[in-house]
């Protein structure tokens, strides 16, 4: 794997490879000595075009976990400010010999563009690029959820797939990278997802997404998922008026004190609530749901640093041959010293 | 991996009783150099030496019965720690298992299937240094084929195997390996001719 772009070109295999190694990755996190030295000597760079603190610190928490060197570019207040352009600054970086660019831009597919240009020889992960994906937060996620269906089912969370899980995934789906990401790869591990939204904030062409769509969020519930996904409304990306107000959004499509009562009265005991991050609480979310044991939003924190170890892991370590290695059905088949010259 | 068997000539130099034979000694040595059982941790390097390992622990226990042998049983996985990352196809680590006991101020005994460059022992002890502070570290393993290229040794070996460096050694466990649909335990010295 040479980039991480997006979770739709994902394959099954390579996911699960990801999410098997973030399990490892996990358990360094608890380790008196939170460090491995496997990416030493090497420089991510992590890129950011737009705002973000949770990703970003995330992103520089995993590199140093894996011993590389970090360096944070905010946009804000650099050169491109000036004007430069992102080739010019992809080609600093370049002279600067970035191994790894984490990219976070307003514009879709910008993270695709830097990877396809031939301007930097480094990997790119894209960390949010537009409306368009946000992969290692659906990783993140279906790592979250991945551990919670394996605890059900009594089995190990590595190597175990979402086969059988239902996941509903509410709000703006329009404006969210993560809802796009999440669509693509919860189908690709075997769950199956619901999206419920107003019809303003569902995207056009939704009907050949794999997954059920519901305008209703009460309907939706009755589909008895096992995880409830809520996006955060993303008022800085809405130039118009996609509902009457935010009271009304509220009352139909926030996971309320009302819906959370809901879950115990349908006897949805293993049912978890999820956001990504940060939580409008009060409107798409309420206090009560976002602090409930039900509530996974720290546990999806904690687990996007191992994610993040792993993505950084499997594109920095290696010599690119890893086609060859991805065939081997063995994840395990290294070849120990006595094996092969 | 070979694409083909075809000019590769193939000898078993060490059948599963000889394998059997030689971890009991191993087994008696690690006691002997312990002075008793007291505070002994067996860590395996996957994939081969943590089955090596569990049947050392269990060959211990059978000679003292105070013992537990999942007890004094681990995992220890070095991928992260290898100095060829860069070199080779990337590597998905193994879980690193520590017995609840943990490592500090025990006496570890490293299990491998095969001592050949000595870069895997290195990195093992390196990972060691991140998960606590040993009171002594010793190395237990199967074969030592040569070939060394750091200055490191094994406590215990279970046997010395001169080899030219073209050959591969290769350890075939009952726990892991099948070959033809059955469990064997054999060390089979491969020559491509």
């Amino acid at each position: 794997m040479k980039h991480l772009l997006s979770t739709q070109d994902l394959s099954a295999r390579s996911a699960l490879r990801l999410l098997d190694v973030a399990e490892e990755m996990a358990a360094v996190g608890e380790r008196e000595i939170k460090k491995l030295p496997a990416l030493r000597g090497r420089t991510v760079v992590n890129l950011f075009y737009e705002d973000s603190t949770r990703t970003r610190i995330s992103f520089e928490a995993a590199a140093k976990r894996l011993s590389a060197d970090v360096i944070n570019f905010a946009v804000k207040g650099s050169s491109v400010s000036k004007g430069e352009s992102l080739k010019d600054t992809a080609q600093t970086l370049e002279a600067m010999s970035a191994d790894a660019v984490v990219i976070r831009h307003p514009a879709s597919g910008a993270p695709a563009r830097l990877a396809a240009s031939g301007w930097i020889d480094a990997s790119v992960v894209n960390a949010g690029d537009g409306t368009h994906e946000h992969p290692t937060q659906a990783l993140l996620d279906a790592f979250t959820l991945r551990r919670h269906w394996a605890r059900l089912g009594g089995m190990p969370s590595a190597g175990s797939t979402l086969a059988g899980m239902k996941v509903l995934i509410v709000g703006d789906v329009l404006h969210s990278r993560v809802a796009r990401s999440n669509v693509w790869l919860l189908t690709t591990l075997g769950a199956e997802v619901l999206l419920a939204g107003p019809p303003t904030l569902l995207p056009v062409g939704i009907g050949s997404w794999p997954c059920t769509v519901f305008y209703n969020l009460d309907d939706a519930l009755a589909q008895r998922p096992d995880a409830v996904m809520m996006l955060r409304l993303q008022a800085e990306r809405m130039n118009a008026a996609f509902f009457p107000s935010t009271r009304e959004y509220s009352r139909r499509w926030g996971f309320d004190d009302g819906r959370l009562a809901l879950l115990d009265t349908m006897g949805l005991d293993d049912t978890v609530i999820m956001h990504p991050g940060p939580m409008n609480r009060g409107l798409e979310i309420s206090s009560a749901a976002a602090d409930s044991p039900r509530s996974t939003v720290l546990a999806q924190v904690r687990n996007g640093v191992s994610v993040r170890m792993a993505a950084l892991y499997l594109l920095l370590s290696g010599d690119q041959r890893d086609e060859h290695d991805d065939q081997t059905d063995d994840p395990t088949a290294l070849i120990p010293e006595g094996r092969t010259p | 991996m070979p694409a083909s068997d075809s000019g590769i000539t193939k000898r078993v130099v060490l059948a599963a009783a000889d394998i059997d034979r030689a971890l009991t000694r191993i087994a008696h040595e690690i006691l002997e150099a312990n002075k008793g059982s007291r505070d002994l941790v067996l860590l395996g390097i996957p994939r081969r030496g943590f089955p090596l390992a569990q049947r050392l622990a269990q060959k211990i226990a059978s000679v003292d019965p105070s013992v537990d042998p999942d007890l004094i049983t681990g995992q220890l996985d070095v991928t992260m720690y290898r100095d060829d990352l860069r070199r080779n196809p990337t590597r998905s680590p193994l879980a690193t298992q520590l017995p609840p006991s943990g490592i500090d101020d025990k006496v570890v005994v490293l299990v491998d299937d095969v001592l050949y460059s000595g870069r895997t022992i290195r990195a093992a002890l390196d990972a060691l240094a991140d998960l606590g502070r040993p009171r002594a570290v010793r190395l237990a393993v199967l074969v030592d084929r040569g070939h060394r290229e750091l200055p490191i040794r094994a406590d215990h070996v279970g046997k010395n195997l001169p080899t030219s460096s073209r050959e591969r050694v290769r350890v075939h466990l009952a726990e892991i390996d099948l070959i033809g649909g059955s469990a064997v335990n054999e060390v089979v010295i491969e020559d491509r001719a």
